[in-house]
């Protein structure tokens, strides 16, 4: 965090109470309808209740679990594939429409055909997050094995690299950066077909508990259930951000360059 | 017998408005443990020369050399140190200069030691930890030049390696390659748009026409004595004639190409 970063945080704290402050006074004036907008000592008290009891933590480590599967899955085969393609231009230049019409669909709608092959359990939703997280790392570690310098290659060439170590200490840390700057949209992506997945049909989950919710016009809980999962996609984005800065401290700005 | 022979060598690429000929049926020699400058005005294919003895181009006709043998494939007995930053940013300088011995399989610890020695060597001592982007751009062509020199190859190819440095570090590095040149005496094929700096350098100077399809128009020998410091070197009045004379033929050239440029732009 800089260091004006953390100075402001005093400020943001102060505008999430003020916001939070004027949900709840225009709520309880009547202003605002606590059936449609909820109340924020209802959304706490149901928090409370969650947490308390501890029956939100096998909902919510079923939604983990997914999101987790779907993130390595899909970053897994995205980074093979954009390997595999940025390297092999005719392999590209074969499939490139087929690439660029999966990616124009909105995959969203796969949803129902994944809830027909593999049921209602958790697998259904990890292919639906895996289809959502893999586009945008394979794009990604295209990119970025195909904007490598060609000087670096021709560099390392000369010095005596075979293809394949070309591929480990050439490509695969040119790749890199471009993964993770793709991680934080994949990280949401991956919750995304989680949750998207439990809307259509589960017994469990973060995204069942929200769907049940809305069933009775509990609004209070369909606010919590969102709390919980931004909260959570905040830790895994943190998580992201650590191992990235990690695994590339060789980047300007990433630790102290030195001047001469 | 001569390190790197060059028999009627023409590169032609394919381009969009038609094939360009970059360099035209050139005859070089390279004798073994010469220091080679070549000149020429911008776009006379220096870089496409450099990169056929290389072997990261093929000649579209003509034959390349090295130690008498037929190049095919990369030239595995040449070093190559590029005009633009050329060092993998994710590795250390230590890892850097190491690159070339562990493609070869030399085993890490003894690679890693060899490369800290060649830090040492190019004046780098301690600085193996750094990164790329930590380094000024002196210290980086230092760090490329150790990454070469640590392979021993026997022939150092150098397109223009200085030309981003300033005046001050440029004539620093030049006498630093002049030292671990002389140390070893490799082949080396140096490119530079820069007659002053060919001539400092050089056992021999040669000059390139203007493009497209250029070629070797004039060689000189330079006698300036050896070993040379590049600063005293250019104040020499030996310096100053063999500067002209070379000036004539490259000056023509020069002319040539900025009439060419004119009548493209």
């Amino acid at each position: 965090m800089s260091a004006a970063a953390r100075r402001l945080w005093p400020y943001q704290l102060a505008l999430l109470t003020a916001l939070i402050g004027a949900w709840h006074a225009l709520t309880a004036a009547g202003l605002l309808s606590p059936f449609f907008f909820g109340r924020p000592l209802e959304v706490a008290r149901v928090l409370g209740t969650w947490f308390g009891s501890g029956s939100i933590f096998p909902h919510l480590g079923v939604t983990l679990l997914e999101t987790l599967l779907a993130f390595a899955g899909g970053t897994l085969l995205g980074v093979l594939c954009g390997l595999w393609l940025g390297l092999s231009p005719f392999a590209a230049a074969l499939l490139d429409p087929y690439i660029k019409a999966a990616n124009a669909m909105p995959r969203v709608v796969l949803a129902p055909i994944f809830a027909m092959w593999l049921g209602l359990g958790i697998w259904s939703k990890v292919l639906l997050g895996v289809t959502l997280v893999f586009f945008i790392v394979f794009f990604n570690v295209y990119q970025g094995v195909k904007d490598v310098n060609p000087v670096i290659v021709d560099n390392a060439r000369m010095l005596g690299a075979s293809r394949r170590q070309l591929l480990r200490y050439v490509y695969w840390p040119s790749a890199l950066s471009w993964v993770f700057s793709s991680l934080h949209t994949a990280v949401g992506m991956a919750f995304v077909g989680a949750v998207v997945g439990e809307y259509l049909g589960s017994a469990k989950g973060v995204g069942y508990l929200i769907l049940q919710a809305e069933g009775s016009f509990d609004v209070n809980a369909v606010l919590a259930g969102i709390v919980v999962l931004t909260i959570c996609a905040l830790l895994l984005d943190t998580a992201v951000t650590r191992l990235e800065r990690r695994l590339l401290r060789w980047r300007p700005g990433q630790g102290d360059a030195a001047h001469f | 017998m001569a390190a790197v022979e060059l028999r009627g060598v023409s590169v032609r690429f394919a381009g969009t408005s038609g094939a360009y000929t970059a360099i035209e049926h050139v005859d070089l020699d390279i004798g073994a443990g010469e220091f080679v400058c070549v000149v020429g005005p911008t776009g006379c294919g220096k870089s496409t020369l450099l990169n056929v003895v290389a072997g990261l181009a093929k000649p579209t006709a003509g034959e390349v050399r090295v130690a008498g043998v037929p190049l095919t494939g990369l030239n595995r007995a040449a070093g190559y140190l590029f005009q633009t930053d050329a060092l993998m940013p994710w590795a250390s300088a230590r890892d850097n200069v190491a690159a070339g011995l562990l493609f070869r399989g030399v085993a890490r610890a003894q690679a890693l030691t060899q490369a800290d020695d060649w830090l040492g060597r190019v004046g780098l001592r301690g600085a193996g930890d750094r990164y790329p982007h930590q380094l000024s751009g002196g210290m980086k062509k230092r760090v490329a030049l150790a990454q070469t020199l640590v392979l021993d190859p026997k022939i150092l190819l150098m397109d223009e390696p200085f030309s981003a440095l300033d005046v001050q570090t440029r004539s620093l590095m030049e006498n630093e390659l002049l030292g671990l040149w002389a140390a070893d005496r490799k082949s080396v094929l140096f490119v530079t748009h820069d007659l002053d700096e060919a001539i400092a350098l050089g056992d021999r100077v040669i000059v390139m026409s203007a493009g497209p399809g250029s070629r070797p128009v004039a060689s000189h020998p330079i006698d300036l004595p050896r070993p040379r410091d590049v600063a005293e070197a250019r104040m020499s009045p030996r310096f100053v004639e063999l500067q002209r004379a070379l000036w004539q033929s490259l000056r023509v050239e020069v002319q040539k190409s900025q009439r060419a440029m004119a009548a493209a732009g």
